[in-house]
């Protein structure tokens, strides 16, 4: 197992590696605009853009031999040999691992809450619907999923706040934009609570339903597993059949899904970080995408994708302790 | 005389389903008596499994229709509650299946299994189930027995996990066991170890044991008494040794006549039964055998034949309206 | 029947090997499935190959069909070496060997009809081309082996599990091969269907001059349909004989256990030679034993066969056989329910 997880880590590395190629050649090779005017500024003259071009650096070719002199060289020198991750041209310069690390909590916190939210709904809806199959119950929020996993997450999100805010006025955003209030969780725990309750159940809304349905499918094939008929046989108690033989089996691949949507979501949820104003990572891709501040996305890219990975690497340890007959 | 262990009498098991009303039981009826071991031979769509299905009342689904008799032990199963019927299942009356890969959980060891069982009926504290699980485990002569009862099933050989459901059937002590299939998924040489576990465990813990098969060589190694079925009936019932010297049915001719035998002579032919096993949604009317019957008459077409007694012998039964004379003669001719 | 032998097989071994590790696979051990198997088969007749599970008769199967590529040794279809051929080569190959599998359900797509399942081997051999000459001929077959002509258009799953497996041979003999292997073809039937498959290939194998390799676990099944037998354990061939030898008198301990194992319907004739039960599992094709692959299990074991390997050497009666100890008569008889002087239960 040890030598499995380094292996794991070494193969994480090469791939985060490629990720940071693959921005790097994307930004470049597509059509955009040009990073030192924005930085020097739309009225500046020609001259200046100039001076500030080659303060950037991006007046090195920026792939070419010899390696030395080119852009992309200074940028995998600076990223691996002193892990920097270069500064923001957008924000005045500040480094962009400072850039993400203020927005970080936010990201983690709306996407933890999600998860909870999400598996709290899914998690007895699924069973409920499994074990009273085509009943009512089943029917009605089978579509209700179904519904949920259409709906696009930013309609939700405006329909929320349509709702929520003007209309009924329950869940108030705290004054001044921002859904989540100075001080974070620790800064006051209620009206954060509140604030952030909103786009929780926006992101978990298609999560949730994704996941009932799955679980639902699952716990009905995996009742009419002989197993299952063993254990009746034995003469369990229906409850302990269903969670103890049933769910515990139909809960397995859910666990790998589970790892991987909160590492995507860990990268930034996008959406719905915008649609909140949520200054979390995704929002900082959303806006650093728009500014061509090149840095940043990359910055950006390389988290998300480090989370993605991380998350993997772990769903598929957590298998094999749920798995038995999985071994590395 | 005694009592039987169990009374089953015209047990019908009929499921609605959009196709059609499934009568996967037709009217089922034997005995059987405590410590003794019968078997019910048939072919798929025979009834067979879903007969001892329903006895330990693991059929009752919505779309199913139960009907008749169940008694064990002077109590009816049909008419017991769910909870009445689960305090019985592996505890009376306990089951072992075809494939011991897929009918043992693969995420929990071996040793928690049996303990569940053990625990399910009966105040047991977990260590004292965990001693009672090595001691069954040694019981079915599974090799060191204290280390291997925290291994994962997927751990152990098919044999030695047909050894383990077995010892998990037996958990607590049951009295009757009922074994469907239960050396099908085996290989030749395993197949014989279990079923002389069997006998030997039938002889040691007096359990009456009821083994479900297609197979006419196990049905003659290992039990007293034989019920043949067909389409959810049984058509012929008798001492193992009648059955296959005197056989009645013309089913149970075709049976045997069709299967190649390491005890007769190499180029005796084999006469398989013309046609296919019947629809259950569609019964033939009458006989149910009579499409494929060589001795079909007009009127077995119309009338079901009754299990009546043979004449020399109220234990041997036949479902069949030829004339017994008729029969033997028959019989004579194709023997 | 021609002098030259329609198969030759000669020192074949074929090794799967374990790998371990998902970027840089390692080898960590090999499943010897077949490991140096010698053995002809004349044209015509039926062979038999018996064995329990993984002894590697069906990999043995798919070797002489070339399904898979032999680690070492050759396989000699015809005279001619068809060990090494590309699939280009092989092709043709396809029009004289056949398989026939074990399971009706999941050995004929789903998706395709009847009529196209059959049609298929002409369709990828280019022949038949002629305006409905194709159905024609798929409807001919159909009949042979016993199918309603009519159901040409219908699709798999509305056919029983017998009624399938006459689609697979039909769809085997549709180029009129010269060998056929059927890998446990009634195993998954029931009995009385069974019947009816095992006598449809014996009357096919008359009217079109068949060779077939017939693969079972049930030694019953096995001596009806086959002339000459050859009973394997863990990737090799411990025996082997013609029919009535080997029934009358197996001489390898395993195929007397075999023999005392196979339950017998007559329980007037219930053997004492019940107690031979054998102990034990089969042994892991990772890791065969030493010498004499048999000797972990073998009542007759004795110093030598964990030393020296027996050789397959013909022995008392015909049989060829691999042991240092073969069967004695009355060892056979208490095995062999034909065994010469079996002794039956009375009462």
């Amino acid at each position: 197992m040890l030598a499995y997880i380094v292996r794991r880590l070494l193969w994480m590395i090469v791939l985060l590696l490629a990720v940071s190629l693959i921005t790097f050649l994307i930004f470049y090779v597509l059509p955009s605009g040009d990073p030192a005017r924005a930085r020097a500024g739309d009225r500046a003259p020609p001259a200046r853009v100039e001076a500030v071009r080659r303060q950037l650096g991006l007046d090195k070719p920026k792939v070419a031999f010899p390696w030395k002199d080119s852009q992309i060289r200074r940028y995998y020198d600076k990223l691996v040999l002193h892990q920097d991750l270069g500064t923001s041209y957008r924000s005045n310069n500040a480094p962009v691992w400072e850039l993400i690390k203020v927005r970080l909590p936010a990201t983690i916190q709306l996407a933890l809450g999600a998860v909870v939210v999400w598996l709290l709904v899914a998690i007895p809806v699924g069973i409920l619907s499994a074990l009273k199959r085509r009943s009512l119950l089943d029917r009605a929020t089978m579509g209700l999923t179904l519904i949920a996993i259409s709906a696009p997450v930013y309609w939700l999100g405006l329909v929320m706040l349509y709702l929520f805010d003007e209309t009924l006025g329950r869940f108030p955003l705290v004054p001044g934009f921002d859904s989540y209030p100075d001080g974070g969780l620790t800064g006051d725990p209620a009206a954060w609570f509140e604030s952030m309750l909103l786009p929780w159940i926006v992101l978990a809304a298609s999560f949730a339903a994704i996941y009932a349905r799955l679980l639902r499918s699952n716990l009905l094939e995996v009742m009419d597993e002989d197993y299952v008929r063993t254990a009746r046989a034995k003469g369990l108690r229906e409850r302990d059949v269903v969670v103890k033989h049933g769910v515990r089996s139909a809960v397995t691949p859910i666990v790998t899904i589970l790892g991987i949507d909160l590492g995507v979501l860990l990268g930034g949820a996008v959406l719905t970080e915008t649609v909140f104003n949520i200054p979390g990572i995704g929002r900082l891709a959303y806006d650093s995408i728009v500014a061509e501040d090149l840095n940043t996305i990359q910055g950006t890219v390389l988290f998300a994708a480090f989370f993605i990975i991380v998350l993997n690497l772990l769903v598929d340890i957590a298998y094999s302790f749920l798995d038995p007959r999985v071994r590395y | 005389m005694t009592e039987p262990l169990l009374s089953v009498r015209d047990l019908r098991v009929h499921f609605h389903t959009d196709d059609g009303v499934v009568k996967a039981v037709d009217g089922v009826s034997y005995d059987v008596m405590p410590g003794g071991a019968l078997g019910v031979v048939g072919e798929s769509g025979s009834g067979k499994s879903v007969a001892s299905l329903t006895l330990m009342g693991l059929t009752r689904f919505e779309n199913a229709e139960i009907s008749g008799q169940v008694l064990f032990e002077g109590r009816d199963l049909l008419q017991a509650s769910n909870e009445e019927l689960r305090r019985v299942r592996g505890n009376g009356i306990a089951m072992i299946f075809q494939d011991p890969l897929s009918s043992l959980h693969p995420f929990y060891k071996v040793g928690a299994q049996l303990v569940e069982a053990i625990r399910a009926h009966g105040d047991v504290t977990k260590r004292a189930a965990r001693v009672r699980a090595t001691e069954l485990l040694a019981l079915v002569d599974i090799p060191d027995p204290a280390r291997r009862i925290d291994a994962y099933p997927h751990e152990f050989s098919g044999g030695m996990r047909q050894r383990v459901m077995i010892a998990m059937a037996l958990a607590n002590d049951p009295r009757l066991l009922i074994a469907d299939e239960p050396t099908t998924a085996l290989d030749v040489t395993v197949q014989a170890q279990i079923l002389a576990l069997i006998r030997r465990l039938q002889d040691e813990l007096d359990t009456a044991v009821v083994i479900i098969t297609h197979d006419l060589g196990v049905i003659a190694e290992t039990v007293d008494d034989v019920a043949v079925m067909y389409a959810g009936r049984i058509v012929e019932r008798a001492a193992v040794k009648q059955i296959f010297a005197a056989p009645e049915h013309p089913y149970t001719w075709g049976l045997l006549r069709s299967i190649p035998r390491l005890d007769l002579p190499r180029d005796a032919s084999l006469v398989p039964i013309p046609g296919r096993p019947p629809s259950l949604i569609n019964l033939p009317g009458g006989c149910a055998f009579h499409p494929r019957c060589p001795y079909v008459r007009d009127r077995h077409r119309q009338v079901e034949p009754p299990l009546d007694p043979v004449p020399d012998d109220p234990h041997h039964r036949v479902a069949c309206l030829l004339e017994p004379q008729t029969r033997r003669k028959l019989w004579s001719e194709l023997r | 029947m021609s002098a030259e032998p329609l198969v030759e097989v000669r020192d074949l071994v074929k090794h799967f090997p374990l790998t371990s590790g998902v970027v840089f696979r390692k080898e960590v051990g090999t499943v010897h499935a077949v490991d140096g198997v010698s053995f002809d088969i004349a044209e015509g007749e039926t062979f038999g190959l018996v064995g329990e599970s993984g002894c590697g008769k069906s990999t043995l199967a798919r070797l002489m069909t070339r399904l898979h590529e032999p680690t070492s040794g050759t396989v000699r279809f015809a005279g001619r070496d068809i060990s090494e051929l590309g699939p280009k080569e092989l092709k043709p190959l396809r029009r004289d060997a056949q398989m026939i599998f074990q399971d009706p359900y999941s050995s004929l797509n789903p998706r395709k009809t009847v009529g196209s399942i059959i049609a298929e081997p002409f369709a990828i051999h280019g022949l038949k081309t002629g305006a409905g000459e194709r159905k024609r001929a798929v409807q001919d077959l159909m009949q042979q082996v016993g199918l309603n002509p009519e159901h040409y258009n219908r699709f798999p799953h509305e056919f029983s599990g017998g009624q399938r497996q006459r689609i697979g041979v039909a769809r085997a003999i549709a180029l009129k091969p010269r060998l056929i292997v059927a890998d446990e073809p009634v195993s998954a039937l029931d009995v009385s269907i069974q019947a009816q498959i095992l006598n449809l290939l014996k009357d096919l194998q008359r009217e079109l001059g068949l060779t077939i390799v017939f693969i079972a676990h049930d030694l019953s099944v096995v001596r009806y349909m086959c002339d000459r037998i050859a009973v394997m354990y863990l990737g090799q061939i411990v025996e082997l004989a013609d029919s009535e030898a080997l029934y009358g008198h197996p001489r390898h301990p395993y195929t007397g256990a075999l023999m005392s194992a196979v339950p017998v319907p007559d329980p007037a004739r219930t053997l004492r030679r019940k107690a031979r039960v054998l102990r034990g599992d089969v042994p892991s094709p990772t890791h065969p034993p030493q010498a004499c692959r048999f000797h972990t299990r073998c009542p007759k074991c004795q110093d030598v066969c964990t030393l020296e390997t027996p050789l397959l050497e013909p022995k008392n009666g015909g049989n060829v056989a691999a042991c240092h100890f073969p069967l004695t008569e009355s060892e056979v008889a208490e095995r062999s329910p034909r065994g010469a002087g079996a002794i039956p239960e009375t009462g």
